[in-house]
């Protein structure tokens, strides 16, 4: 009996500390909403430059502010290569899109702290520079 | 001073909603179709996070119930070296919806002694989603995908390195 008190406190500390954040992940919430309606696919497309840093670079932080089902990012990325984008800043763009979260930084900042949350988020998006210009290259060498 | 943590996490969120609704009633009248279209997908985000929210809230539950402050200091801590990475990389891997949804628990088990690092290796190897991956094969190629998981996962070590020295 005592038992399952104990484990009833813990579900209503579970919810409580969820209760605590649920404004901050509605409004996350409706922000991909809004991002998902007004970022285009071609506003994205004609934001590319064609050098590979610089292109990386923007790929990257595209997928930083776009948010969403990975599958999208596939779709998106495949349709830029089409468009003749290089395969550097897709890959960037394909990593962010999961490892850099700028829509909901607010809630994570709100949740785990903002030296956590900021510091993650810039260290992700650095990192995956790195690794979108290696893969390419591995790739090219392979 | 835990008290006054706690008074001002939730106007904040309370705020960030609130100017979240207030750009929705502006976007009704200048877009109506724009806005009806973002809550539309907003709703159907909300519809598929909540079957894996009451697995994340349930889990946590359990997390609280079963793991005391000591066992996640063994596994997830900055001291658990290696294991620990294997276990948050593998959690990260395994782990299943939005990365949002799983601010709560990670923020209790770093309550319990979860290290930064730790948590960070957890939220970057949500990138490798394995029902997702004959998807990726066939929009880029099995040798793009293979170069771009190891990578990561490889990388995840220093994302784990790095953090635990930034957040001391």
């Amino acid at each position: 009996m005592k038992n399952n008190k104990s484990f009833l406190k813990a579900l209503l500390n579970s919810l409580t500390s969820f209760g605590r954040l649920f404004p901050i992940m509605l409004g996350v919430i409706l922000c991909i909403g809004l991002f998902q309606v007004y970022i285009s696919k071609h506003l994205l497309k004609n934001v590319f430059t064609g050098k590979i840093i610089q292109d990386t670079l923007i790929g990257g932080f595209i997928g930083s502010i776009t948010t969403g089902n990975p599958i999208n990012s596939y779709i998106i990325g495949l349709q830029l290569l089409d468009d003749g984008v290089t395969l550097f800043a897709v890959t960037a763009f394909i990593i962010c899109w999961v490892t850099v979260g700028i829509v909901q930084l607010p809630y994570e900042i709100s949740a785990l702290g903002k030296e956590f949350a900021l510091s993650r988020n810039l260290i992700s998006f650095v990192i995956s520079f790195f690794i979108a210009i290696a893969t390419v290259l591995i790739l090219q060498i392979v | 001073m835990e008290d006054k943590r706690k008074t001002r996490k939730v106007p904040t969120g309370i705020y960030f909603l609130l100017a979240v609704i207030l750009i929705f009633i502006v976007l009704f009248f200048i877009d109506r179709t724009g806005a009806k279209e973002s809550l539309k997908i907003s709703f159907n985000i909300a519809k598929t996070i909540i079957p894996i929210l009451v697995i994340v809230i349930a889990f946590t539950a359990f997390v609280n119930y079963f793991l005391d402050s000591q066992k996640i200091a063994k596994y997830l801590s900055k001291e658990s070296g290696i294991k620990g990475w294997a276990i948050a990389t593998i959690g990260g891997i395994i782990s299943h919806g939005p990365s949002f949804v799983w601010y709560q628990l990670i923020q209790d088990l770093r309550g319990k002694g979860m290290s930064s690092g730790m948590a960070a290796v957890f939220f970057y190897n949500r990138a490798i989603k394995i029902p997702l991956l004959p998807m990726m094969i066939f929009y880029f190629s099995l040798k793009f995908v293979v170069v771009l998981t190891l990578l990561m996962i490889t990388a995840s070590l220093i994302v784990w390195k790095v953090m635990d020295i930034i957040n001391k």
